[in-house]
Formats: structure tokens, C-alpha cells, sequence
């Protein structure tokens, strides 16, 4: 079975909540909207305090290159736009609206019913895109349409479906592809138009095998599709990671995938691009997987955009006893949030509670050069000898080490039997290696 | 997120797997194999737990198991009838000076087991070198029937000019060597023992086969080449694997993860070599064994190793199609 050749550890899969049907959640109260939802710059506002707005309707947009439109994921007042704590930990502006009824903006296309025929243009459907806000769902959120423009002189070749799903715990791609198999399609025969490619390629690790079944069977339907079942190894998901398992080919160090043809999107995506494109409808809700070994219901929820953390936590039984951190996003590469007021945003693919004992940090001990970690690395990096690097302070010497290869994986830190922050280290000397070249460009 | 890999595990697996040649060095040697494990061990662990606490100040380690695979592997390296105070004073320069003089476990350049083994050799060669016979007395301490180990018979009898027919009549069968009804020390004698033991390593992902596999193989295949040549002169390949610590360098001390390369083309130029090195001392150097000296010299290489063998990159080589 293909996967990717370098490096790739196996942690514990749980996935508890894969056979748990997708629910909505109830509206919030209030919904506090960041205006950072996506790489690149932050949106910027044209709504007012004490504006009335519709759900769907534009609030903030995105005015640079990278960047991306927000639109009301309620309906009711503006309240105040105001620096507002989000999942990054920091105090940043947001939009906060008193939910009033749900009243949609009337050009939405609400109804179940899938509608199969593509009829808009390649530009058309990249504006579509565009205007509706949609960013990468699996979690780098990337704005989707920025993605869709191949630079001039590249040539895009394949699209690749990031179905992996390659973290502990995470459900929410599962159950879109059993549940929304069909809109998923749909979504993938739009980005192919997009990107004028003849063929796509939908990676699926096999521990989804009734995934894999589901959209085999519909890909038939779909011509230039293809289901690829993949072996289980983390971090399959890591686009660079996908690619080589799935077309074999190398992503050179430094460049992005149209390097070799190639363009990665999720497949939480592909159902966004379908809403959007076929329905109309802009990115104001997602699934959320809210799970953890200890938590009494372990769910997929579909979540408005604003919604607060704890409201999510409540729905699944609320937060047991023994919990130690609540993760946004999977065990390995998530960050344990703050405060469970932050809000929903695009990016937040699950939540994680991680009982007391399995969060709590190893004993640190010497490195003991079992070169496990060496043999983890998925980018064939030196991990021990990079995290080096900032325990001395002379993190200048990592950027002959690649550095900036690391995709931040953490299967270093996974894999080390003396519990050393690999990747805290490795992330400290990447910020100090970009600033320096940031700086010599000057 | 962390997987269940910890030091202590790794080091307790290793001791784990040193069971068996433990057992069949105490069925050879009798209560002599036995105490002397038991002195190296506890020396091991009074030293590292006396060194923390009064020279370095920091909490002991001593529970990680590290310091007992050096205590075992010097018993296993030394011959059974040997004084107890040499054994004392190799374990309390195996740690002492090889490890924690470079700060302890991780930071030491050399195995330390060697490094004791090496320095016994040096102080004490008489004693180091003669071995009693085993099966023989095995219920008292002071041993009277002792004799060369099969690598020194072969290696004085070529010196005296015996015929290598000559000299095959006093060696060992393989069968026996392979068993380990042999001279030698505690733990140079069975390689069904240690063969054992590397597996258990292998499969529980503490050692991977790169190191053992290239070091005996190049043995074999080097002896092999030479037995070709001039079967008169040299002995056979099968015999310089069965002799001596080839088995217990190549599968417990060269595997040692603190002192040997980071990546697989650097595990594979070390073990090849300790093979080379191990031949050359045996053939043509003037001590029978050379399993330690090599480790030790390919150990001081391996700075050098890592420098020229670095992991292969990802996204180095843009291969498309």
C-alpha cells in the first residue's frame, strides 16, 4: 500500500468519535468573529456597531493578496468591534454580534438538494471562491482561491485531496466524506475546473475503509477522480508527505507543490467550494470533532463560525474531571487553548481533552543519541542536532541544518524517549533563521 | 504528544535481553560468573549514585537501568576466575572516568564498558587473559584449570609455526562454541545466547540490525577471503565468528546508541568498520582479540561519521514521474 518513504512514527489512533453522525449545534448568543481567520492579513470591517446583518452577509473583507472575506455567521446586531481573545492565545479584533432569529441572506440556496451541473466558468468559480471566504479547512487555513491561481510559468498537473486525516482522534474529514460524499465529488470537479486539471487523486489512510469505499463507488460516477487507499503513518497529511505517497514525486525543498504540478487541498474544502459554488453559501459554519478518551459524548458538530469553545465542550458532556489540556485541532500538532471562551473559527478542525496524565510532560532527561528522532523525520532532518541549535543560542547554525524544511510535525518530540522539547526548540530556531534571512533581504 | 518510548524502558529492554547470555555464563562458570556480575553491577550503581550526589549535585539517574548494562556488560567481558578488586576498579573506571566525567548518560564518546574492559587488559594482562575452563568447578571461586581461549591458541600456535591442522585438533567444536562450551569470558561464549538477546533488540526497536549485520558480516566475508587465499595461514570464517566477543561487540557494545552513528549509511560505515578494524587486530595485531580495541577506535570516528552522513533530505532529489 503507498505512503510516503521518509520517516513517520504511529501514534495511537482513537478515533473515538468516527461513528458518530454529524449534529448541529444550537446558535450561540453571541458570536465573536476574528477578523484572523486565514494566513496572510487580517480582514478588514465594513460593518458598524449597531448594524443589523443577515446570516451570510459580507462583514469584513479580505483587500490583500492573502487574505479572505468574513461573513456573518448569524443573524443580528453588530455589538462591538473589539480585541477579543482567540485560539492563538493573543487579544485580537473581532466582530461581536447579538444573535437575533437566524435570518439568512435570501440569495443562499438552503435546500438538501445536491445540485450536480457545473455551469459556471474556471473564473467564475475562482471568484465564487473567493467572495465566499473559503481557506484551507484542515488547518493551515491558506485562502483556497490563492491556491486556485497557478503563477505564471507553473502548470498545475493534479489535484490532490487531502482526506488523511493523519491526526489522533480527528473525525470531522470522516464524516464529511461518509455523509457528504456526494457534495465532496462535486466540490472536487469544481477545483479541477478551477485549476483546469484533468485528474485528481483523493488520499485516504486505510483506517477510514468505509471512506474509501463510500467515494470509490462514487468516483465512478466522477470521471478523472481517483480513491488511492493509504498506509497508516503520520504525518501522511503534511501536503509534501501526501503528494510523495500518492504520485511519488518530491516537492523540492523551499518551493510549494505546483513545483511539481501538484495543488493539496482538503477535503473538508472540496465540500466548502461545493457550498459555495453550487449553493451559494459562504464559509460561516464547519465541522468540529469535540473528543478525548474521558468525555462522556464524543461528537461531530457542525459549528457556526463565533461560536464559543465551551459551548462545544457542554454539548459533548462537558469537561471531565481529570482533563489536562483542551487541544484546538489533534493531539500532535494542536495547541492546548487558554480560555474555553475563544470562538470557533475556520481553521479549528476538532478539540482535543487530554486527561491529566497522558498531557502532562515528560521528565526531560540527556539526549542519549538513540537517533530515533532522525529516523522519524518525515523531511529527513536532524532534529536532536537543530533543537541543539537554541539550547546554545546559536540558532544561525540551523539554517545550514534546513530548518526551515521542518513542517512542524512534532514526531520528533513523539519518539523521544528522554521527553526532550525537540520541536519547541526546532520552532525557536526557525522563527530566529527566518528573521535573519527576512533580514538579509533587506 | 508522546509515544511510549522512555530511556528507562530502552535500558531495562537491554538488560532484558542480556538474560540469557547472563544465565549461560552462570551455567558454565558456576557462583564465580555470578559474584562477579553481581560486584560489577552494584560498583556501577554505588559509583554513578556517589558521583551525582557529591560531585555533580544533580538528582540520581541511577534507575534508568544505564548504569547496570555497563555493570553486566563488564561482567561479561571479563574472564570468571578474575580478582574481585580488578572487576571493582574497571567498573569504577568504566563509569567514573568513561561516563561520568563527560557528564553521564548520552554524553560519553566512548562506551564505557569497553573502556573499562580495555583498561583491566592493560593493568592486568595475565589475569585478563587466562580463562578457566568451563563446566569445571563451578562451585568454588578460585579456579585452577585454566587455558587459552580459542583465538589465543590459534594465534600462538601460528606464532610458534604449528601447521593450522595442527592447531584445529585443541580448538572447540562449533557446535560447542556455539553453545558456548568454550574458554573465553563470561560472556564471549554462546552466540545462540546473544543472538537471542540481539533479536529481542530488534524487535522491540531498541537496536535496528544495521550495526551487528555489517560488523559480522565483514568478518566473516574479510576471513572468508582470506581463508580463500591461504587456507593454511587462516583460519576459517565460521570460527572468527564464533570466537572470542565478536557476538557480544557487534550485538550489545557497538549497538550502544549513545556512542555510535545517527543514521542508517553511518551505522552501516561504523559497523563495516569495527569489522575491518576487529580482522586486521586478529590477523595481524599482536593482542588475539580485537573486538574492543575496534569498537573503541570507530567510536572515536563517530563525530567524523556524522559529519559525513547525514539523512537523506526530503526534497533533496527532485525525482518526477
Amino acid at each position: 500500500m503507498k505512503t510516503f518513504k521518509i520517516g513517520g512514527v504511529h501514534p495511537e489512533e482513537n478515533k473515538i468519535s468516527a461513528g458518530v453522525a454529524i449534529k448541529n449545534l444550537a446558535l450561540p448568543k453571541t458570536a465573536v468573529i476574528p477578523l484572523s481567520q486565514s494566513l496572510g492579513a487580517p480582514s478588514v470591517p465594513i460593518v458598524n456597531k449597531g448594524d443589523k446583518v443577515l446570516t451570510g452577509q459580507l462583514i469584513a473583507q479580505g483587500t490583500s493578496f492573502i487574505s479572505s472575506n468574513i461573513h456573518a455567521p448569524v443573524s443580528g446586531t453588530v455589538s462591538k468591534i473589539d480585541d477579543m481573545m482567540d485560539a492563538s492565545g493573543y487579544r485580537r479584533k473581532a466582530i461581536i454580534i447579538d444573535v437575533e432569529g437566524d435570518d439568512w441572506v435570501d440569495t443562499i440556496d438552503r435546500s438538501q438538494e445536491i445540485k450536480q451541473e457545473i455551469t459556471l466558468s474556471k473564473e467564475e468559480i475562482i471568484a465564487c471562491i473567493k467572495n465566499a471566504g473559503i481557506v484551507g479547512l484542515g488547518g493551515a487555513t491558506f485562502p483556497t482561491h490563492v491556491k486556485l491561481m497557478v503563477p505564471e510559468g507553473k502548470k498545475a498537473e493534479y489535484l490532490i485531496i487531502n482526506a488523511v486525516e493523519c491526526e489522533p482522534y480527528l473525525t470531522s474529514d470522516h464524516r464529511i466524506m461518509l455523509e457528504k460524499g456526494e457534495e465532496v465529488m462535486i466540490g472536487i470537479k469544481l477545483l479541477m475546473k478551477a485549476l483546469a486539471v484533468e485528474k485528481a487523486f483523493v488520499g485516504i489512510e486505510n483506517n477510514k475503509p468505509d471512506a474509501i469505499a463510500h467515494l470509490s463507488q462514487l468516483a465512478e460516477k466522477y470521471s478523472g477522480i481517483k480513491v488511492a487507499a493509504l498506509k497508516v503513518k503520520y504525518p501522511q497529511g503534511g501536503e509534501k508527505q501526501l503528494i510523495k505517497a500518492l504520485i511519488n514525486r518530491e516537492v523540492p525543498s523551499g518551493k510549494l507543490p505546483i513545483e511539481v504540478g501538484c495543488v493539496v487541498q482538503n477535503v473538508g474544502t472540496a465540500y466548502a467550494v461545493y457550498e459555495a459554488v453550487q449553493k451559494n453559501k459562504p464559509l460561516i459554519e464547519r465541522v468540529v470533532t469535540v473528543t478525548g478518551k474521558a468525555i462522556a459524548n464524543p461528537s461531530n458538530f457542525i459549528v457556526r463560525i463565533g461560536t464559543p469553545v465551551s459551548a462545544l465542550l457542554e454539548a459533548a458532556g462537558g469537561i471531565p474531571d481529570e482533563t489536562g489540556k483542551v487541544i484546538n485541532g489533534g493531539p500532535m500538532m494542536g495547541k492546548a487553548v487558554n480560555s474555553t471562551e475563544i470562538p470557533v473559527v475556520k481553521g479549528m478542525s476538532g478539540l482535543v481533552l487530554m486527561p491529566e496524565k497522558e498531557a502532562k510532560r515528560m521528565k526531560v532527561s540527556n539526549c542519549i543519541r538513540c537517533a530515533k528522532c532522525v529516523s522519524a523525520c518525515p523531511m529527513g532532518l536532524a532534529p536532536y542536532l537543530i533543537a541543539q541549535t537554541s539550547e546554545i543560542g546559536q540558532e544561525e547554525m540551523a539554517e545550514s541544518l534546513r530548518v526551515l524544511d521542518c513542517i512542524e510535525c512534532g514526531s520528533c518530540s513523539f519518539t523521544c524517549p528522554s521527553g526532550r522539547p525537540l520541536l519547541e526548540n526546532i520552532r525557536m530556531a526557525k522563527n530566529k533563521v527566518g528573521q535573519i534571512i527576512r533580514s538579509r533581504a533587506k | 504528544m508522546h509515544g511510549d518510548q522512555t530511556v528507562r524502558k530502552i535500558m531495562w529492554g537491554v538488560v532484558i535481553a542480556l538474560i540469557p547470555a547472563m544465565l549461560v555464563s552462570f551455567w558454565y562458570f558456576g557462583i564465580g560468573a555470578l559474584l562477579l556480575t553481581a560486584v560489577a553491577v552494584l560498583t556501577c550503581l554505588v559509583v554513578e549514585f556517589l558521583i551525582q550526589k557529591y560531585l555533580l549535585k544533580e538528582p540520581n539517574s541511577i534507575g534508568d537501568g544505564s548504569a547496570v548494562i555497563t555493570g553486566i556488560l563488564l561482567a561479561l567481558n571479563v574472564p570468571s576466575n578474575l580478582p574481585v578488586w580488578m572487576l571493582v576498579v574497571g567498573s569504577v573506571v568504566a563509569i567514573g572516568v568513561a561516563k561520568m566525567t563527560f557528564g553521564g548518560l548520552g554524553k560519553n564518546p566512548f562506551n564505557p564498558a569497553l573502556v573499562g574492559r580495555v583498561f583491566m587488559l592493560i593493568s592486568f594482562p595475565v589475569n585478563m587473559t587466562s580463562w578457566p575452563t568451563p563446566l569445571v568447578n563451578r562451585t568454588v571461586l578460585v579456579d585452577a584449570i585454566t587455558g587459552p581461549t580459542s583465538l589465543g591458541i590459534v594465534k600462538e600456535g601460528l606464532a610458534k609455526g604449528d601447521s593450522m591442522s595442527d592447531i584445529m585438533t585443541q580448538l572447540p567444536s562449533y557446535a560447542e562454541m556455539l553453545l558456548g562450551n568454550m574458554g573465553g569470558s563470561l560472556g564471549e561464549v554462546s552466540a545462540i545466547a546473544l543472538i537471542l538477546g540481539g533479536l529481542f533488540l530488534i524487535i522491540r526497536r531498541i537496536i535496528t540490525w544495521h550495526i551487528p549485520v555489517t560488523f559480522i558480516g565483514t568478518v566473516f566475508l574479510f576471513t572468508g577471503a582470506l581463508y580463500l587465499i591461504e587456507p593454511t595461514q587462516y583460519i576459517d570464517p565460521v570460527f572468527h565468528l564464533l570466537a572470542g566477543g565478536l557476538m557480544l561487540g557487534a550485538i550489545f557494545m557497538a549497538t550502544d546508541m549513545v556512542t555510535s552513528p545517527m543514521t542508517k549509511s553511518g551505522m552501516v560505515v561504523f559497523g563495516i568498520g569495527c569489522g575491518l578494524l576487529t580482522v586486521l587486530i586478529r590477523v595481524w595485531g599482536s593482542y588475539p582479540e580485537g573486538v574492543s580495541f575496534a569498537i573503541l577506535i570507530m567510536n572515536a570516528l563517530v563525530p567524523l561519521i556524522n559529519k559525513g552522513f547525514k539523512p537523506k533530505k526530503f526534497g533533496e532529489v527532485v525525482k518526477n514521474g
